[in-house]
């Protein structure tokens, strides 16, 4: 059966794209098939994270209007076998997705055996961020140290719970996983920004994964490569555990500790 | 950066200042979530009114939205301070 996951926050700019990127490429490298579809029509950008953006020839609009087909649209990716990027459109018109054409794209990934389809929410709660989380089974509510996205986030919990195909036709509601990202613990123990154990207080639900603030995310969207296959990074090895246990593995949560600067560093900088 | 800056009283640290006003604000806005879209309105309406007469803060307002089987109640309470009211608006 295909999983449909969505990936939000109400807030823009929290780390959507990077997460989406990075969820569909660690459910590849589980060995799952995965399509990653971008749903911010008018500004496509998970084609740059993802690191295919010369290859977009067809786009999810032209999918939903019969100007292409998905086979077409679907863009393998270069290093796993399994996934597949299904970019935006960059179409002005915002009605250009209507929900009986997501079904349809969404009913011919099932037939196609796809094990997971990544929802790449636009931010706010407008017409895209309501279509991409409408059919979901689960949803990556990804959430920053902050106070407009901790409160963003919990209006975005509330959408979920009510305006959802799960919700609306009273079946088991969608499986919420909290993410919290641009995570600082050296920040957090000055006092200076909300701990996780806050943010899991205030919105009443836990973690299901803490990505550190790390230079190496932005150094993999300046590549094109999802951070998540970084080895040498925090944050990638934090997506990988995040990714097992969306999968319903269980692993402690790492990288919460403040890094202490060693002597040289303090006294040579760096 | 001055060589005395140690003597300085260090600030308060805000993250504590961010929870607590997360807190009030999450918890306000879930108790008129799934209500009508007036509510919000109604309830500043309704402090207006009520500052007329009366000198109250806004959190001395409540509204709150409770659904039994088939009907709604919409209550509504307003801490009033001790003390005079207010003098008429100008």
């Amino acid at each position: 059966m295909t999983e449909i996951i969505v990936v939000t926050s109400g807030k823009g700019g929290v780390g959507k794209t990077t997460t989406s990127a990075s969820l569909a490429t660690g459910l590849a490298l589980q060995g799952k098939k995965v399509a990653v579809i971008d749903f911010d029509v008018g500004l496509r950008n998970l084609d740059l994270i993802m690191g295919c953006e010369r290859r977009v020839v067809y786009d999810f609009v032209n999918v939903v209007h019969g100007e292409a087909t998905l086979k077409q649209a679907l863009i393998k990716d270069k290093r796993h076998e399994k996934l597949f990027v299904l970019a935006a459109s960059q179409t002005r018109d915002k009605d250009a997705l209507t929900q009986e054409g997501v079904e349809k794209v969404l009913d011919e990934l099932a037939k196609e055996e796809f094990d997971y389809v990544v929802c790449d929410s636009p931010a706010g709660i407008e017409k895209g961020a309501h279509l991409a989380m409408y059919f979901a089974d689960h949803a990556v509510v990804v959430v920053n140290p902050e106070v407009s996205s901790v409160r963003d986030s919990d209006r975005i919990l509330g959408l979920l719970a009510s305006k959802t195909r799960r919700a609306e036709k009273g079946e088991s509601p969608i499986k919420q996983h909290l993410l919290l990202t641009r995570y600082n613990p050296n920040r957090v123990e000055a006092g200076e920004m909300l701990s996780v154990k806050d943010v899991e207080e205030i919105l009443g639900i836990s973690v299901v994964g803490v990505i550190p603030e790390s230079e190496n995310v932005l150094a993999a969207s300046n590549a094109g490569v999802p951070v998540i296959l970084d080895d040498d990074s925090n944050a990638g090895a934090a997506y990988k555990d995040t990714v097992a246990r969306i999968l319903g593995e269980e692993r402690p949560l790492r990288f919460l500790e403040p890094v202490k600067k060693g002597f040289l560093k303090r006294v040579f900088g760096g | 950066m001055g060589i005395l800056d140690f003597l300085k009283r260090k600030p308060e640290p805000s993250a504590g200042v961010a929870k607590e006003r997360l807190r009030i604000i999450v918890a306000q806005e879930r108790s008129t979530r799934g209500g009508p879209d007036y509510l919000p309105l109604l309830r500043n309406e309704l402090l207006e009114v009520i500052r007329k007469y009366v000198n109250v803060d806004v959190e001395a307002v409540n509204i709150n939205l409770e659904r039994d089987s088939g009907h709604e109640v919409l209550e509504l309470s307003v801490a009033l301070p001790d003390g005079k009211p207010a003098t008429s608006a100008s």
